[in-house]
C-alpha cells in the first residue's frame, strides 16, 4: 500500500461518521419527510401526488396563526435573551478577572447539567396555585387567595428565556473576549461618551457573537417543545405541539410532515431576513464567534 | 487664569499604588508647549501607568496631573483633551479610515461638512490624502501608524501621549517612522509625550528624555546631557552602552577618584553628577566604547588618561558602528569602537593592543545604589 492509499483510506475513515450522521439522521429523514408531505390522502390508503398538505396549512387560519405567533413569541424570546445576556456577557470577558471569569463561566454552564424536563418542573414548582411564591405572598399577606402563574404566555416567554441564554452568553463572551481593551479606552480617549462607546465600538464589535447567538437562541426557541407545553399548558399554541398533533394523536403523518417542513422554511426565513438586515454573512458568523 | 501657561502639562508629586506595589513613586515634571518629551525606562518601571494617569484610565493615589495650567484629575478620559496613540494603535476595524478619523469629531458634535472638511484635511497633512473609503486591514503598518495619528490629532489635542508605538514594526520601517514622527510633531507643533523602553526612539526625536526606573524618574534633561553628563548609574548603563566595571575607591582628589577594579586595573574616573565618594566605598565605573581607542601596541598613550594591554578577541563588524571586543591581561572583555574600513590597516582578532581613554569620559558611581 502506498503512502498516498494510507491517506485516502485515513480520509475516508475520518469523514465515515460524519458523512453517516448527515446522510442517515438529515438527509434521509428530510426526503422521507418530503415525501410524506407531498402525499394527498384521497381514500382510506391511496395517496396522490399533490401539495393538498400544504394548501390545507393556507386555508386554516388557526395553523398560520400558531406558526406567526410561535414566531413572534420567539423572536421576543431572543431580543429579551439579548438584552439580559450582553451585561452577563460583557461583565465575564470585561469586567471580571482572570481568575473569577473561569468560575462564572462554570456557574452559567450549571443549569445545563440538570435536564430539560427538571428545570420546566423547578418553575411549575415556583409558580403553581401552591406553588412557593403564591403561598410566601399568602404567608405575607400581599394577597388573599391563591394565584395561578403557570399557562399564560409571559411564564411561557420567562421560561424559554432562562433555557436558551446560556446559548445567548456563550458566543458573545467569546467574541467579547477577543476585544482588545485599548480599543473601548481608545473610544473614551476620543471623546465618546460610555453610550456612544456601547453603540458604536462594541455592538459593531460583537455583531458577529450577537449574530451567532441570535441565530442559535432563535432556531432552539422556535423548535423547542417541553417548555411551551409544561408552562404553557394546553393553550400554548406552540407550533411544535401542532406538529406533534399531527404526528401522533390525529395520526396524520402527511400534515404533520408539511407542518415540519413549513417550521423549517420559516425559521430559515427569519434568519435570512435577519441577516440581511445586519448586514452579516453566515460564514463570517460561524466562523468569528 | 492660570499660573503656568508656558506648560501643556505638569505633573506633581503623582503616586500610584496597587495594594503594596508603589507603581508611580512621586513623580513632578512639566513639559514646555510644542516639545517632544520621552519617557524611557525598562519595561514595568511604571512608565505605562503614568500615561494611563495622564490619559484618565487610572486615577493617581496622591498628587496632581495639570494639562494647560488647569488640574484634570477629577476630568474623566472622554472630556480631557489628552489624546493617545495606543501600543497596537486599536484603530476600530470595523470602520474605514474615514469613520475612525471623523469618529471623534462626531463625539464632538461637529457637523458634517465640517467633518469632511477636517478629516481630508488631516490626511493631506500625513500625506495620505486618498486612502479615506479603504478598510483599515487594507493599510501597511506606517500607514496605519499614521493614521492613528491623524485620529488623535484631527481633534486638536493639548498633548498627544503615544504609547511604545513602533514597537510592533520591523526594523527598517521603524527607523523611517522615527524621523517621520519628529517631522509631525514639528509640522502640528503639539506637545507629544512619548512613552519608550528603546533609548535610541528616545535619544533621536527628543527634546527632553526623563529616565524612570522602578517608578520614580532617575534623571529628566536632553538627549546630550544624558548621555554625557548621567546623573545616576542607572542613566549612565541604561542610555547608550558601556563598560561597566565594578571597583573600590582608593584615592579621593576633588572632581576624580583613583578606583580599583575588582579585575586589579586601577584607573582614574570622574565623579558623577551628585555623589560624593570616600575611599573604600563600592563603585561602579563606565566608559563607552566610543570614548576607548584601540591602537596596536607601539604608538604614544593620550596624556593624563589611562591605558590597558590586551588582545583582540573578536571583531563585532557592523557597518559604521563596528566594534572590537578585547580580553585584557587580567582576561576581563572590553569593548572599544573601531573604524573597520576592509583595508590591511584593520584590526585582527588575536593581535596585540593598546586601549586607551581620557579619565573624563569615565564615570563614577557609587555601587548598588540602583540596579537596572
Amino acid at each position: 500500500m502506498t503512502q498516498k492509499d494510507i491517506r485516502r483510506l485515513s480520509l475516508i475513515l475520518l469523514f465515515a461518521p460524519f458523512a453517516l450522521w448527515i446522510v442517515l439522521l438529515i438527509v434521509l429523514p428530510h426526503i422521507g419527510m418530503g415525501v410524506i408531505a407531498l402525499r394527498e390522502k384521497v381514500a382510506p390508503r391511496v395517496y396522490e401526488f399533490g401539495f393538498g398538505n400544504f394548501i390545507d396549512f393556507a386555508q386554516e387560519p388557526i395553523y398560520w396563526n400558531t406558526l406567526l405567533r410561535t414566531g413572534s413569541m420567539s423572536l421576543l424570546v431572543t431580543a429579551l435573551a439579548l438584552v439580559i445576556g450582553f451585561p452577563i456577557a460583557y461583565y465575564i470577558a470585561k469586567i471580571a478577572g482572570r481568575r473569577s471569569r473561569g468560575a462564572l463561566f462554570l456557574i452559567c454552564l450549571i443549569p445545563l447539567w440538570v435536564s430539560d424536563l427538571i428545570r420546566a418542573f423547578g418553575w411549575i414548582l415556583l409558580l403553581r396555585e401552591t406553588g412557593v411564591i403564591s403561598s410566601t405572598l399568602q404567608a405575607i399577606g400581599l394577597i388573599d387567595g391563591p394565584v395561578e402563574m403557570l399557562y399564560n404566555d409571559v411564564t411561557v416567554v420567562v421560561g424559554l428565556v432562562y433555557t436558551v441564554i446560556l446559548f445567548m452568553i456563550v458566543p458573545l463572551v467569546s467574541t467579547l473576549d477577543g476585544m482588545d481593551n485599548a480599543m473601548i479606552e481608545a473610544g473614551y480617549n476620543l471623546g465618546g461618551s460610555g453610550l456612544t462607546v456601547l453603540r458604536r465600538i462594541i455592538i459593531p464589535y460583537a455583531m458577529p457573537g450577537i449574530v451567532a447567538g441570535c441565530i442559535i437562541v432563535f432556531m432552539l426557541t422556535a423548535g423547542s417543545y417541553l417548555t411551551p407545553i409544561l408552562l404553557g399548558g394546553k393553550y400554548s399554541s406552540w407550533f411544535t405541539e401542532t406538529i406533534y398533533e399531527q404526528f401522533i394523536t390525529r395520526y396524520n403523518w402527511e400534515a404533520g410532515a408539511a407542518f415540519g417542513f413549513l417550521l423549517l422554511i420559516f425559521t430559515s426565513a427569519v434568519v435570512w431576513i435577519g441577516l440581511r438586515l445586519s448586514g452579516q454573512t453566515l460564514a463570517a458568523t460561524v466562523a468569528k464567534s | 487664569m492660570n499660573s503656568s501657561p508656558d506648560y501643556d502639562l505638569e505633573c506633581r508629586n503623582v503616586c500610584k499604588t496597587f495594594g503594596p506595589i508603589r507603581a508611580v513613586d512621586d513623580v513632578s515634571f512639566e513639559i514646555p508647549s510644542g516639545s517632544f518629551f520621552s519617557i524611557l525606562g525598562p519595561s514595568g518601571c511604571g512608565k505605562t501607568t503614568l500615561m494611563r494617569m495622564i490619559a484618565g484610565f487610572e486615577d493617581p493615589s496622591s498628587g496632581d496631573i495639570q494639562i494647560k495650567g488647569r488640574s484634570v484629575v477629577a476630568v474623566p478620559p472622554n472630556r480631557r483633551n489628552v489624546k493617545m496613540v495606543f501600543q497596537h494603535l486599536a484603530l476600530f476595524p470595523m470602520m474605514n479610515v474615514y469613520e475612525n478619523i471623523a469618529y471623534g469629531l462626531r463625539c464632538n458634535g461637529v457637523g458634517k461638512a465640517e467633518i469632511g472638511r477636517r478629516v481630508n484635511d488631516v490626511l493631506e497633512r500625513i500625506a495620505l490624502p486618498d486612502v479615506g473609503e479603504r478598510e483599515i486591514h487594507q493599510l501597511s503598518g506606517g500607514q496605519k501608524q499614521r493614521i492613528a495619528i491623524a485620529r488623535c490629532m484631527v481633534l486638536d489635542p493639548d498633548v498627544l501621549l503615544l504609547d511604545e508605538p513602533l514597537g510592533a514594526l520591523d526594523l527598517k520601517l521603524r527607523e523611517a517612522m522615527k524621523i517621520e514622527l519628529k517631522l509631525l510633531q514639528h509640522q502640528f507643533n503639539t506637545t507629544f509625550v512619548y512613552i519608550t523602553h528603546d533609548q535610541s526612539e528616545a535619544l533621536v526625536m527628543s527634546d527632553h528624555v526623563a529616565v524612570m526606573n522602578q517608578g520614580r524618574f532617575e534623571q529628566i534633561g536632553t538627549p546630550q546631557q544624558l548621555y554625557h553628563n548621567p546623573a545616576s548609574a542607572f542613566v549612565a548603563g541604561f542610555v547608550g552602552d558601556a563598560n561597566r566595571w565594578a571597583g573600590r575607591v582608593v584615592d579621593v582628589d576633588a572632581d576624580y577618584v583613583r578606583v580599583e577594579m575588582d579585575a586589579g586595573l586601577v584607573a582614574t574616573a570622574a565623579v558623577g553628577a551628585g555623589q560624593s565618594l570616600r575611599p573604600g566605598d563600592p563603585v561602579e565605573v563606565f566608559v563607552r566604547p566610543e570614548f576607548i581607542r584601540a591602537e596596536r601596541t607601539g604608538g604614544a598613550p593620550e596624556a593624563g588618561g589611562d591605558t590597558l594591554a590586551g588582545v583582540v578577541d573578536s571583531l563585532l563588524f557592523n557597518g559604521a558602528n563596528s566594534r572590537v571586543l578585547v580580553r585584557s591581561d587580567r582576561s576581563e572583555l572590553i569593548e572599544a569602537d573601531v573604524t573597520l574600513t576592509g583595508g590591511p590597516d584593520d584590526l585582527k582578532p588575536g593581535e596585540a593592543v593598546r586601549l586607551s581613554w581620557s579619565a573624563d569620559q569615565a564615570k563614577c558611581f557609587a555601587a548598588g545604589a540602583d540596579k537596572p
